[in-house]
């Protein structure tokens, strides 16, 4: 009984896992591609008028670089809170803390997981 | 039978189909641009999926935004205000430089007769259910340096990352804004920066950490540059 219980667990935890990462990808098309692309790869349709380029997100070894706790920092509080540019905006008032990890949930797909 | 009939009358306006003038001119609104534009605030509550699947931008605080001499003249000679269309990442091609636009996929707004977008602009004008929001505004148009604005729009402030402040610079995914003096209310324009959430909270402006006079700067410079 306990192993179905353990094995239940287990799976709805994969699922929540799961959906929260679809949600990072939806959230990722509406607020990031316009700069970090569709790709992720830093080369949205704003980068060309951009003073700064727009992070490329699929750079493992950029990306790597940063905790989770950074990159929930820099969409919640902006580029100026971990000293990089004020072209990347400040998200905390458009999502929610759960919004925002499901972001950083995204970020380390697109940068970390190969298909 | 009604989104059947939504549908036709917009098939009609992309067309290019001339209009009969509607006597109701509420009628008219919600016959003519309810197909494409949100004429309630119930956008509000879905899933951010809403944003995604947005044709227009929402008209439902049409009275509270708009200038109504430019909604009137804009509705009979329509012209392209957000350069990448109300969903940006759906008009996106890959090119050799990265995310490109792609035209050819955005919908001109059609056309209407002299008459009919003057009663439109009326009853467009009367809708304000963020009044509040407008009254809670201090905002007095003023003045700025434009060079002092351009770089508060660009350097200081990143707005110039997805807004153009003149044709053909700055980003594409937001609207213009070197016509925003004149289609906009002034407190609108102040409001709406300081916490564009509260209008619309699918919107993909960012609220950013602007005080009330660094946003009140902001405005300013669409003022001097919309008076140009």
């Amino acid at each position: 009984m306990k192993k179905i219980l353990l094995a239940a667990s287990l799976l709805a935890m994969s699922a929540v896992t799961h959906a929260e990462v679809d949600r990072g990808a939806q959230l990722y098309n509406v607020y990031c591609t316009q700069c970090h692309g569709v790709q992720g790869n830093g080369k949205g349709i704003n980068a060309a008028h951009m003073s700064v380029q727009p992070r490329d997100h699929t750079d493992a070894k950029e990306m790597s670089a940063r905790t989770d706790d950074e990159l929930f920092k820099v969409i919640q509080q902006g580029g100026k809170s971990i000293n990089k540019s004020v072209l990347m905006p400040i998200w905390g008032s458009n999502l929610s803390d759960d919004d925002i990890h499901a972001l950083v949930g995204h970020l380390r797909k697109l940068c970390c997981q190969k298909n | 039978m009604k989104h059947l009939f939504s549908l036709g009358a917009a098939a009609m306006l992309a067309a290019g189909a001339p209009l009969a003038a509607h006597a109701d001119a509420a009628g008219d609104v919600q016959q003519q641009c309810g197909a494409c534009h949100a004429l309630k605030h119930d956008y509000a509550t879905p899933a951010i999926q809403e944003r995604v699947e947005r044709k227009a931008p929402p008209l439902d605080f049409a009275g509270n935004k708009f200038q109504r001499a430019w909604l009137a003249s804009w509705l009979q000679n329509p012209t392209r205000i957000r350069p990448a269309g109300v969903f940006p990442p759906a008009h996106v091609k890959n090119g050799p430089d990265g995310d490109a636009v792609d035209a050819t996929g955005l919908a001109k707004h059609p056309a209407v007769p002299a008459a009919q977008a003057e009663a439109m602009a009326d009853y467009l004008m009367t809708l304000k259910p963020f009044d509040d929001l407008i009254k809670a505004e201090t905002y007095q148009p003023g003045t700025i340096a434009e060079r002092m604005g351009k770089m508060n729009f660009g350097k200081f402030k990143g707005c110039d990352g997805c807004h153009q402040d003149a044709p053909n610079s700055g980003g594409v995914s937001g609207p213009e804004l070197y016509t925003a003096w004149k289609r906009l209310q002034p407190a609108f324009i102040s409001s709406y920066i300081g916490n564009p959430v509260a209008w619309d909270p699918h919107t993909m402006m960012p609220k950013g950490d602007a005080n009330a006079d660094a946003v009140h700067k902001l405005a300013n410079y669409l003022k001097v540059i919309g008076e140009k």
